[in-house]
């Protein structure tokens, strides 16, 4: 078990659906604050966006993000210097890509991200077949290691998946990079192939943007990532406070359930 | 495995290759690994792959001497003249490949990264061929640069999207079309332009362009000429370069591929993951892909494929660079001295091979050059340049 699993946990222990909004750190000059405000709103944990230049699972607005994070200097050791220094009350899990993490290091890298508090990573181009080197060094440095089930994982591989991945199951709605999308897509039935397997949490993310979305995904899953949606209005240049109603509307929706 | 033989199961070449995928393409690229294994394995697919490339592609190809050319450079040249294969380069040897096996897989649809728009326009061909609907995906700096060949694969029934994200050129594209791949993976097929992405693309690739290799081999034994002491070639992504080397690994031949200066992955690169492989990568301290800057829009790439990393590592392979500033005294050499105007790309070969002519290559030595494509697409491109220098 990891930190993150534990963590996790209670949050489900607690009756409570989680919310885990993504937001690229870098992308602003306050981008702290942003997360802050995500915090305020009725975050569960952030998903915390690191710049890759040529990020594959990625629609625009995440592009986009990257590059002006990427243009204002943001770097894996900058990142977790100030991350490092704050505590911000709840789990924080790195998004990025391999080469950033390959570049410095397995080890340094996951050394890092863990000093810096953070205590998951997501890879979504690191191929469960390509696994083993960074699970190794995750498990042994307490970083949970969060893997993808995709609308397209057959059965047999939903297993392989769902036993290595750590903290929860990251459900792929829809076939489809990052962005803004209607309805669950195939998220429902993605979910329930994991469900069967394991009893671990899974969170539905890929196109959930609304607060219907959300409270949808929800009814299946045992928690939501919301990414675009948000990081539209911080490319934007919306306030802090409204990012936080933004993420407040959204954890209103979960506790509806 | 043997050098330039079957990668293993993980499609690695030494610490090279792999398979770095969203999950949402796993399945897929393990279903194209034992579709193009068993095709490959079936002589009805081999056969009618020879056969097309035969009555369609125009293959084979010849090689040609180089008469006034050995003699400029006191050497003793010869050309794989891809140049006259369909469509006025190597490309159509992949995609005759790669469509057939579309077919094969029951799939309607391809799906391409262009960077010159020579992958583009061979892509558009074969797929026009067996009725596949066709969409690909060129850099916007590329669609401006070589307009002609966008109304081409228009002409040929495709859709062209220009991309507008990061550097609008091939490494762009190539995302854009991994982007693409994700929401329509059942009924398409990505057709990878060169010997990279995950496995099993590099392999599969460097099987459907060793065709020229293995072509060259037996007609320069037919010309009395043996094995040639060099065989050198162009390398962008490398399949060119790959197709012929393949023919010549087990032979003692030195291998050479000429990479663009400002595109040089083995020369300056480093190790890291970029679209699906690990290989040699133009990047930055902190691990972010840096831009290619090429004349040719064929070499305007910050990565090489896995397998020519692989042989740089272990050095049965060499490569080198040439600069833009010596790639237009190549191309004109090849058209003044022996009628044949090469594709930018191509000319970097020739320009090494004029370089090294009295230097690396002695006098006298047998050199093998891969003309992996025609000029025609450049000639525009060329006049500009030429006037500019006047
Ligand atoms: C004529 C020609 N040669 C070479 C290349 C480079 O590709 P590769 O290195 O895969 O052979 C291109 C790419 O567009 C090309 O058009």
């Amino acid at each position: 078990m990891t930190s993150l699993d534990d963590r996790l946990a209670a949050v489900r222990d607690g009756g409570r659906h989680a919310l885990v909004p993504y937001l690229m750190a870098g992308a602003r000059p306050d981008w702290v604050r942003l997360f802050e405000a995500a915090v305020a709103g009725g975050a569960d944990a952030i998903e915390v966006g690191l710049p890759f230049s040529d990020p594959m699972m990625d629609g625009p607005v995440v592009q986009e993000a990257a590059l002006a994070a990427l243009a204002a200097g943001t770097t894996l050791d900058s990142v977790c210097a100030t991350l490092g220094s704050l505590d911000l009350g709840v789990p924080l899990i790195a998004m990025t890509y391999c080469n950033v993490i390959y570049h410095v290091g397995l080890e340094r890298a996951a050394g890092r991200l863990r000093e810096a508090g953070v205590l998951g990573a997501i890879l979504p181009d690191l191929a469960l077949e390509e696994l083993d080197e960074w699970a190794a060094v995750c498990d042994a440095g307490d970083l949970a290691t969060v893997l993808m089930v995709a609308p397209s994982t057959p059965v047999e591989r939903v297993a392989r998946l769902t036993a290595r991945s750590r903290g929860f199951v990251y459900a792929a709605a829809r076939m489809a990079v990052t962005g803004t999308a209607s309805g669950l897509g195939d998220g429902v039935a993605v979910v329930e192939r994991v469900r069967e397997v394991s009893s671990v949490p899974v969170y539905m993310g890929i196109g959930i943007a609304t607060p219907e979305q959300a409270r949808d995904a929800a009814r299946v899953a045992d928690g939501v990532i919301v990414g675009s949606a948000l990081v539209r209005r911080v490319l934007d240049g919306q306030s802090a406070e409204d990012l936080e109603s933004a993420v407040r509307a959204l954890r209103e929706a979960l506790d509806e359930m | 495995m043997s050098t330039m033989g079957t990668p293993g199961a993980r499609g690695r070449f030494g610490e090279f290759g792999g398979r770095f995928v969203p999950e949402a393409l796993m399945p897929a690229c393990l279903e194209l690994e034992g579709a193009f294994a068993e095709a490959w394995a079936d002589p009805a697919f081999v056969a009618e792959f020879h056969d097309t490339l035969r009555l369609f592609g125009g293959r084979p190809t010849p090689v040609t001497p180089l008469a006034r050319l050995s003699e400029r450079l006191g050497l003793r040249v010869y050309a794989k003249r891809e140049d006259l294969a369909h469509t006025g380069s190597h490309k159509i040897n992949n995609v005759v490949g790669q469509t057939l096996l579309t077919r094969r897989m029951g799939k309607r649809r391809v799906i391409a990264e262009t960077g010159a728009g020579q992958h583009g326009v061979a892509t558009a061909t074969a797929a026009a061929r067996l009725g596949l609907e066709c969409t690909v995906f060129m850099g916007e700096v590329d669609t401006k640069r070589q307009e002609l060949n966008v109304f081409r694969m228009e002409l040929l029934g495709a859709r062209v999207v220009p991309v507008a994200s990061g550097s609008r050129t091939l490494k762009d594209a190539v995302n854009e079309a991994l982007r693409e791949w994700v929401t329509c993976v059942a009924d398409t097929h990505y057709c990878i332009g060169s010997v990279m992405g995950p496995h099993p693309f590099p392999w599969m690739v460097r099987e459907f362009q060793r065709v020229i290799g293995d072509e060259a081999r037996a007609q320069l034994e037919d010309l009395g000429v043996g094995v040639p002491e060099v065989v050198v070639a162009c390398v962008g992504g490398g399949s060119n370069a790959a197709g012929v080397f393949a023919g010549f690994v087990d032979t003692p031949a030195r291998l050479v591929g000429v990479e663009a200066a400002g595109g040089s992955a083995i020369g300056h690169g480093s190790p890291g993951v970029l679209h699906g492989m690990r290989s040699m990568l133009l990047q930055d301290e902190y691990g972010q892909i840096e831009e290619a800057q090429s004349i040719s829009a064929g070499l305007d790439y910050p990565g090489i494929g896995p397998e020519h990393a692989h042989l740089a590592a272990t050095g049965r392979a060499q490569y080198v660079a040439v600069g833009d500033d010596e790639v237009l005294g190549g191309l004109t050499l090849l058209s003044e001295t022996e009628g044949i105007i090469p594709a930018l790309e191509t000319a970097h070969a020739v320009a090494w091979v004029a370089r090294a002519a009295g230097r690396e290559l002695a006098p006298g030595t047998t050199v093998l050059i891969n003309l992996s494509g025609r000029g025609d697409k450049d000639v525009a491109q060329v006049r500009e340049m030429l006037r500019g220098d006047a």
